[in-house]
């Protein structure tokens, strides 16, 4: 088997973080390159330094031997080298046979678009993925999994040498990931060097040749799969270091704080939040786990009161939460930390300080109009030392933080309102190991001191470290109950693809 | 952890030197624009020039400081040039006619009553985009594009499209001292200018020490997150849009009164210069980042360079052609500005 591209000594620096470290990587022809790491591990970094996405800070890539230099996208693509990115790069207004051919579309004299041509080939992709879509449909009409194969399609119909897949399998159904392994296997046969980044590692042990562990940047294993166990990649993964945010604090729990009666959110063709009842008391963390889309998101959203249209009835302390403003139920003692830190936690133009009493300003205000800009930014220093904050100065922007720093901002700006009950949303995703236990040192502290906290997480094993109750959800409803020690990860995991099959009746919960 | 000695030492101090250069540009624009025309321009620095300079700048500062919120809410306001010319007709109607319910006799208002009225009327229509941009949901572009052509619209049907003239008021009624908001001085100042002074304080003011002024900032740089953290985001809007009509009804006030008359086609594409200042003074068109002085500095810029052109027999082609080039250059270099200045705060937080 031949080594067709190399990396030698990258190393990647973001603003705050090191993604890369000082890698060598080789990735073999007519075999599939499994690559295994936690979230924030370096994987998508290291690919889309192949990919010419980004370019390393230093080190070198080589190919058959040669160095080549990848000043963007297209020269990768010069090289032969296609990614599938996580997140789909197509355009939902165009139909599969234009997306398939953007930005090499066929034409003739370079002026014409021979459109007969595009969906002919089209049509023989189509067909090589066993898929039945038609070449003139819009791509907005096509479900999740079916814009993943025409992602892959396009990456086929430009012949790459090497195809780089990150995480193609996480919106697909179990027909369509067998139908991409056979796919995976006949590119492997005609030579094609595949790297495949995927979380579920029974299928990297399926379909891997060779195996690449990354952890906080630095890779941490590298050999032939002959030999590999799920032992080894997890060893591999996290190391010997032990996590020491498993640590729990055991203190006795209060009375009931919060209480949710059938909270639902219609949304087109069905719910994404249906008939969901839970209930916390105070100085308890309920982790509620699920797959993407399983209304997790939506259901913290309902509580905070994002959608007005949602029905059901909160209490909070006993005492019904009328209120449907957002402001309102903030001063009710909600606070809610988002998954989507960039669009929905923060103003990345507004500095550390600025972001972090957005939420409290009432409470430097006189008379309502008033600001004690001193007392803001003494509140802020007190909330930076407690959260173990690292900035230079609150006056810069909160951009210019890496992104665990600025996940503590964002908690910072919810402690300061005050909360009774913290909503939090993937709070560990895209930040380091580090800042991850720090994070979950501070929730444990807070439920301590009385908070209750609900939190929504997609990683087991954070899920059984932190939560005291489990609530599992399946589209929309809720699926499965634990109490932590009765909680197994086969359950859990059970319970959260409820519901999928078309023939189930999950009863409410 | 650090404080904000770190820059110091991870940044060269010529960056930093360079920083505080490009920050204060619009200020040294303004001083070697004055320096410049003091020795070009005869007279240009005599007091009676500096006084009507002054009262032609004013005119456009008031509207710049509005649309300045505007801009920062991530909005734009098209309509204030019609604001201020419907707002003229309104005051000249009051003064010459005072209000015919239709039983043969009227209601007549002295200056105080027409000013709260006409600045009365200035708010609601910046209601009006405000309601169209919160809960209709129309892009502030269109939905202020729409009121232009509306309010502009509504001054001509006022009059026919014929001017007011000889609104020197009755001083039966008390409007006599109409004039005087145009005309008169107080301390050596115009009444324009005070009354100037007095906006740009109380826009400074709650840009930089209220919480709805910092609301208006995070509106306009994530409005999502600005939501999602409980700022009633439409509450803001409208806020910012019933300002700015409230700033374009003072000029309309202004310039009826320094007339002695309304004209219904006053204020045409006083807009466009109103968002030339902003952007002159530092104002992000994407929302989230401005000052209310960099906006008045900047129309200092504006005002000062049409009238010293104007003074040294520049053609006024050529004035419209240096206003854009200027407006052009300003941008260029805000854009140097925010580069190096994120730079900077990278490198200052990678050393944190």
């Amino acid at each position: 088997m031949t080594v067709g591209l190399q990396i030698r000594g990258g190393s990647k620096v973001y603003p705050g973080t090191r993604a890369l470290k000082s890698v060598d990587f080789d990735l073999h022809l007519g075999a599939v390159n499994v690559l295994v790491g936690e979230n924030g591990a370096g994987k998508s970094t290291m690919m889309k330094v192949i990919a010419g996405v980004e370019q390393l800070t230093e080190g070198r890539i080589l190919m058959d031997g040669a160095e080549v230099r990848f000043g963007g996208p297209d020269d990768a693509r010069r090289h032969g080298i296609g990614i599938v990115f996580q997140e789909l790069n197509l355009f939902p207004n165009l139909t599969v046979a234009e997306n398939i051919f953007m930005g090499r579309e066929r034409t003739r004299a370079g002026i014409d678009i021979d459109r007969a041509a595009q969906r002919r080939e089209t049509r023989a992709l189509m067909a090589r993925l066993e898929q039945d879509i038609h070449p003139d449909t819009l791509l907005a009409d096509l479900r999740v999994g079916q814009q993943q194969i025409v992602e892959i399609a396009k990456s086929l119909a430009q012949d790459a040498r090497i195809l780089i897949l990150d995480e193609p399998t996480s919106a697909l159904s179990a027909a369509e990931v067998e139908i991409l392994f056979r796919v995976i296997g006949d590119l492997r046969r005609q030579g094609v060097g595949i790297v495949y980044i995927s979380h579920r590692l029974e299928e990297l042990l399926r379909i891997g040749d060779h195996i690449t562990v990354l952890r906080d940047g630095a890779i941490t294993g590298a050999r032939p799969m002959a030999g590999v166990d799920l032992d080894w990649i997890v060893r591999a993964m996290i190391g010997g270091a032990s996590k020491d945010y498993a640590k729990a604090i055991d203190h006795p729990f209060g009375p009931e704080i919060f209480r949710a009666e059938d909270v639902c959110l219609p949304r087109a063709g069905g719910m994404a939040v249906d008939q969901v009842s839970l209930s916390l008391r105070a100085g308890e963390i309920l982790g509620v786990y699920g797959l993407m889309g399983a209304g997790r998101s939506e259901f913290l959203e309902c509580v905070i009161g994002r959608h007005s249209h949602a029905t059901g009835r909160l209490f909070i302390e006993g005492r019904p939460l009328t209120a449907r403003s957002i402001a309102a139920r903030i001063a009710q003692g909600i606070a809610l930390i988002p998954e989507d830190r960039k669009n929905d936690g923060l103003v990345q133009i507004l500095s550390i300080r600025e972001n972090m009493t957005l939420s409290s300003l009432r409470a430097i205000t006189t008379a309502g109009v008033h600001m004690n800009l001193g007392a803001e930014r003494r509140t802020v220093a007190g909330f930076v030392k407690r959260l173990t904050v690292k900035i230079a100065s609150m006056e810069n922007p909160v951009s210019s933080l890496s992104g665990g720093n600025q996940q503590k901002v964002v908690i910072g700006k919810a402690l300061m309102t005050n909360p009774r009950v913290l909503l939090m949303d993937e709070p560990s995703r895209g930040i380091d190991i580090g800042a991850k236990a720090e994070v979950f040192r501070t929730m444990r502290a807070l439920a301590a001191e009385g908070l209750g906290i609900v939190f929504v997480t997609s990683d087991l094993e954070e899920l059984m470290a932190l939560s005291d109750r489990i609530i599992v959800m399946s589209n929309g409803r809720v699926t499965g109950r634990f109490d932590r020690r009765d909680a197994t990860e086969t359950a859990l995991v059970a319970a959260s693809a409820k519901g999928h099959a078309p023939a189930s009746q999950e009863p409410a919960a | 952890m650090s404080d904000a000695a770190t820059p110091a030492r991870t940044v060269p101090s010529s960056t930093q030197a360079l920083l505080v250069a490009l920050k204060a540009r619009t200020f040294i624009a303004l001083i070697l624009v004055f320096v410049f025309f003091a020795f070009a321009a005869p007279n240009f620095l005599s007091t009676a020039n500096l006084v009507i300079m002054s009262k032609h700048v004013a005119l456009n500062a008031f509207l710049a400081i509005g649309m300045t919120f505007v801009i920062i809410s991530g909005g734009i306001d098209l309509s204030v040039g019609s604001i201020v010319g419907l707002c003229g007709m309104v005051a000249g109607y009051l003064i010459l006619n005072g209000l015919n319910p239709g039983f043969g006799w009227s209601i007549q208002f002295n200056t105080v009553e027409i000013c709260l009225i006409v600045m009365v009327v200035g708010i609601a229509i910046g209601a009006v985009n405000g309601f169209l941009i919160t809960r209709l949901n129309v892009a502030p572009f269109i939905a202020t594009l729409g009121t232009l052509y509306v309010c502009r619209g509504a001054a001509m049907l006022f009059s026919d499209g014929r001017t007011f003239p000889n609104l020197s008021g009755n001083p039966d009624y008390g409007s006599d001292t109409f004039r005087l908001i145009g005309a008169g001085t107080w301390a050596g100042l115009p009444v324009s200018i005070w009354m100037l002074i007095a906006v740009a304080l109380i826009a400074a003011y709650i840009a930089a020490r209220t919480p709805l002024g910092r609301y208006i900032y995070a509106v306009g740089g994530n409005e999502r997150g600005a939501a999602l953290s409980g700022v009633k985001v439409n509450r803001i809007k409208l806020f910012v849009y019933m300002f700015s009509g409230l700033c374009a009804a003072l000029v309309g006030l202004i310039i009826s009164s320094q007339l002695v008359a309304a004209h219904p086609a006053t204020g045409q594409s006083f807009e466009l210069n109103a968002i030339a200042a902003a952007v002159l003074g530092g104002t992000s068109m994407s929302g989230g980042r401005g000052r209310i002085g960099g906006t008045i500095v900047g129309a200092f810029v504006i005002g000062v360079l049409s009238d010293g052109l104007v003074m040294m027999g520049v053609s006024s082609f050529w004035q419209t052609v240096i206003k854009g080039l200027v407006i052009i250059a300003a941008v260029v270099v805000d854009q140097a500005q925010q580069k190096l200045q994120a730079r900077v705060a990278l490198q200052a937080e990678a050393g944190a």
